[in-house]
């Protein structure tokens, strides 16, 4: 069973409050930050660590970014992972989630043969959730999103459980596919001090894009149809109104008072 | 030399996985374990299987190797969330010493693979009644039977005593400084007994006892160095080890005083504005940062020089002197920002006050820490 995890470095969400956005390049400032591996990537590398120390197989790590990216691959490796695929060029700097999930695409088609692609259902950073279900179009695979549960059945297919708004779904799908995982899946592991020994030994591939052999025109800023044209903070105000009188009562003055604002 | 303990990234994922398990695993356990003054011993387990016990053994031995830095790191996390938790900790670190330092090549192979893994905890048994910071007045006795060394005596205020399968000894076999030897006794030794589990004030979940020894038959080939090399054994250990590892839980009280002093001090409102906008507040908060701050660079230049290879006897005594009192004074200085909330026993400032106050006799008193520093003091009439 070859897996392969899709990773992104991302701020460290326990220092979120620190966060600024520089207000000329619309950008966030990310000097003095942490980084850590975006938590639900986490818990998709969990899960295949979990599931190659059942069936056997390799763990292979993608992830797409700058240099410091490195960091977060290393701690895959750390974490278990057998190898780990940074794909790192200032071409790629600017791409939306389109196009990342084509570069990423691109480079995973490099690491053929695969059973499973999977991915954390959103970062903490962008929380789009774009790129696993387009990965999986560019790839011309199944995929599910929102994934609590993965069971390998026979004949190359897993049964997957998916949550809804209101509940979940049960589907079966056919590997290989792309599978966006949600937190309710597992609880990752921590990191141990054998892991991190372990990884000073394994190796971390860096690709650029004439490595992947991708189509400029589908990378970067160029490659990107989306274009965030401002970031800023929004401002919260709140006021308490309380409305009095028998529950009913209160409840309509509430819901007229919410028409009022706008609220609906 | 110029001075540089930048965290490696081995150092630095080390960091944030001792942070992760402190806040995940450690937490919930806390309030329990000063409760009732029980050690988790499924907590000691899940340390030893990240290998958090491994990190001062060589490589060669099945241990990481990552040094004194790294230990730091690890002790000042766990110690953050947990000092009893990180105490436990540092003294499995210094059970392996005597091995890491003095062993033979096969003690080394024999012992340090088990460390290493978690499966054996040694205690490093010296203070007695009778003696500590004056080792020489310890009355435990070694006799040698033939091929066997056996033990009789009773030494007390042994960390982890009662979660320990193994235990280092230092035991007199004739008088003076060089009549004291250090042996290693193996699990399940007849005549090995944890005695009574102390009742204390701090770092209630840190497991201390007695250990009694009647007629302990232990092999020649567990004496670590040779008859009469006892004291340096120990002194070596508690001076490499146990003094930096104090250091490091007491980094982690003061680093968590100020977490929790900042924090209050914004949230609580007192004449209609926080009280980080009261002068009384900031001074308090201002002389904690120094004492973190303080704390940090000496507790991390000790373990950097001892990384690099050289003596720093007298930077651990400075740095064990200077973090326990600050722990303590940050401790005490959290409780007054708390006013009466900060002696309610629900509430973290009198617990870190309790478990700092601990600190200061353990692994040798301010006052032995003081001769350390003034051998060294002398120096500079060179």
């Amino acid at each position: 069973m070859n897996i392969i995890v899709c990773i992104k470095q991302v701020p460290d969400p326990r220092e979120f409050s620190k966060i600024t956005i520089d207000p000329v390049r619309k950008t966030i400032v990310r000097e003095g930050i942490q980084a850590v591996i975006n938590p639900l990537d986490r818990h998709a590398l969990e899960e295949a660590l979990r599931i190659r120390e059942k069936y056997g197989g390799k763990v292979t790590v993608v992830s797409m970014g700058p240099p410091q990216a490195l960091e977060a691959c290393k701690e895959a490796l750390a974490f278990g992972a057998d190898e780990a695929v940074l794909l790192c060029d200032k071409l790629l700097a600017g791409s939306d989630t389109l196009a990342t999930a084509y570069a990423l695409s691109k480079a995973i088609r490099r690491l053929k043969p695969y059973n499973l692609i999977l991915c954390g259902n959103e970062t903490v950073d962008g929380s789009t959730g774009q790129v696993p279900p387009q990965l999986a179009e560019f790839l011309e695979l199944p995929h599910v999103t929102r994934v609590r549960r993965i069971e390998l059945v026979d004949d190359g297919k897993a049964i997957v459980e998916s949550v809804l708004e209101h509940g979940c779904r049960v589907v079966e799908v056919k590997l290989p596919a792309v599978l966006a995982v949600v937190k309710e899946i597992n609880t990752p592991r921590i990191l141990s001090v054998f892991g991190i020994v372990a990884a000073a030994s394994k190796k971390i591939i860096q690709w650029s894009v004439s490595d992947i052999e991708a189509d400029i025109g589908m990378i970067g800023l160029e490659g990107s149809p989306t274009r965030v044209t401002d970031v800023f903070t929004p401002e919260i105000k709140r006021r308490c109104e309380i409305f009095k009188g028998p529950v009913e009562d209160a409840v309509k003055q509430a819901v007229r008072r919410l028409r009022e604002i706008g609220a609906f | 030399m110029p001075f540089d303990f930048t965290f490696t990234p081995e150092q630095e994922m080390l960091r944030k996985a001792a942070m992760e398990f402190a806040e995940r695993d450690a937490a919930p356990k806390v309030e329990w374990m000063d409760e009732t003054g029980e050690t988790p011993t499924e907590l000691v387990k899940k340390m030893m299987e990240l290998g958090f016990g491994a990190i001062v053994i060589p490589r060669e031995y099945g241990g990481a190797g990552l040094g004194h830095i790294a230990r730091i790191a690890v002790l000042e996390e766990i110690s953050r969330i947990s000092p009893a938790l990180g105490f436990c900790l540092q003294i499995v670190h210094l059970g392996q010493a005597p091995v890491i330092y003095f062993g033979s090549e096969e003690q080394k192979k024999k012992w340090l693979p088990g460390m290493a893994k978690g499966e054996l905890i040694a205690t490093c048994a010296v203070t007695e009644p009778t003696g500590g910071s004056d080792v020489l007045g310890i009355q435990t006795t070694a006799k040698r039977e033939g091929e066997h060394y056996v033990l009789n005596g009773r030494k007390c205020f042994i960390t982890n005593v009662h979660i320990s399968n193994m235990h280092g000894v230092l035991a007199k076999t004739g008088e003076g400084p060089k009549g004291l030897s250090f042996f290693m006794i193996e699990p399940n030794t007849p005549g090995v007994k944890p005695g009574r589990r102390e009742n204390k004030s701090g770092l209630r979940g840190l497991n201390t006892g007695e250990l009694i020894l009647e007629n302990v038959r232990v092999p020649r080939e567990n004496m670590i160095g040779g008859e009469g090399d006892g004291l340096r054994v120990a002194l070596t250990a508690i001076s490499n080890i146990g003094r930096p590892g104090v250091n490091g839980v007491a980094l982690g009280i003061v680093r968590r005083c100020l977490e929790e002093a900042a924090k209050y001090s914004k949230q609580r409102a007192l004449y209609g504005k926080p009280i980080s906008e009261l002068q009384a507040i900031q001074w308090y908060l201002a002389e904690m940062y120094v004492d973190y701050e303080t704390t940090r660079l000496l507790t991390y230049y000790a373990a950097w020089l001892r990384d690099k290879g050289a003596r720093c006897d007298a930077e651990n005594a400075a740095s064990k002197y200077y973090s326990v009192e600050a722990a303590v004074r940050c401790a005490h200085k959290l409780i007054q920002i708390f006013g009466a909330y900060g002696v309610m026993k629900e509430i973290i400032p009198q617990r870190l006050l309790r478990d700092a106050e601990v600190l200061c006799s353990a692994a040798g008193t301010q006052e032995i820490m003081k001769l350390v520093m003034f051998r060294k003091a002398l120096e500079y009439s060179k």
